[in-house]
């Protein structure tokens, strides 16, 4: 399932609004938890799972053509932990 | 560097403020979407939410685990297990990064 028919599965269910609401609405929930992990903030959905950000520190990297020495910056990387309820229901059966 | 989590009563507030339905209504789209979502991939199918990241069910065989504190070996069942790839975007937006700075290209 991608983005689009998300919004069209939610519109079906939801006559009376319009599908740019719906579109809205996604974006909105998307947009939110990518803007609480830019700022380093967990996002908690009971149910559904955790999103986090893990910090990987600075190493020396290597190029790995040319065999040479390079510094890699510390960088952050989004993180998902499947929820409780999520990990039950995908082995229910 | 932040700190606090986010719920979804937050969630439902941001769309409560960006799409002008009730506070009742938001909170059950909210609701709604995370439910298609999660059905979507009990079901077996990925999600792929663009700009976003990927959600995809991938299954594990049996293999032999350790019970850490004894030492005792006890199977691990086959089982399926969730996983998420987050998009270019996404990994750029983290390291601070906006669009016209980011070189690489999405999905």
């Amino acid at each position: 399932m991608i983005k689009s028919e998300l919004v069209q599965r939610i519109a079906a269910q939801n006559p009376h609004l319009y599908q740019r609401d719906i579109e809205n609405i996604v974006n909105t929930i998307l947009d939110t938890i990518a803007g609480a992990m830019a700022s380093g903030d967990r996002v908690e959905l009971r149910g559904f799972g955790a999103f986090s950000v893990k910090s990987r520190p600075a190493r020396i990297g290597r190029n790995p053509r040319t065999g040479e020495k390079v510094e890699v910056e510390e960088k952050h990387v989004p993180f998902f932990k499947t929820g409780k309820e999520m990990r039950e229901r995908l082995n229910a059966g | 560097m932040g700190g606090k989590t986010v719920t979804r009563a937050d969630l439902c507030e941001a769309v409560y403020q960006n799409v002008g339905l009730s506070r009742t209504e938001s909170a059950e789209l909210v609701e709604a979407v995370l439910r298609e979502i999660s059905d979507c991939l009990v079901s077996g199918e990925s999600v792929k939410l663009s700009s976003f990241g990927t959600f995809n069910v991938r299954s594990k065989t049996e293999r032999i685990g350790r019970n850490p504190k004894t030492g005792e070996e006890v199977p691990i069942l086959p089982r399926r297990v969730l996983v998420f790839k987050p998009s270019n975007v996404l990994k750029d937006h983290v390291n601070g990064i906006t669009g016209s700075e980011a070189a690489g290209e999405d999905d």
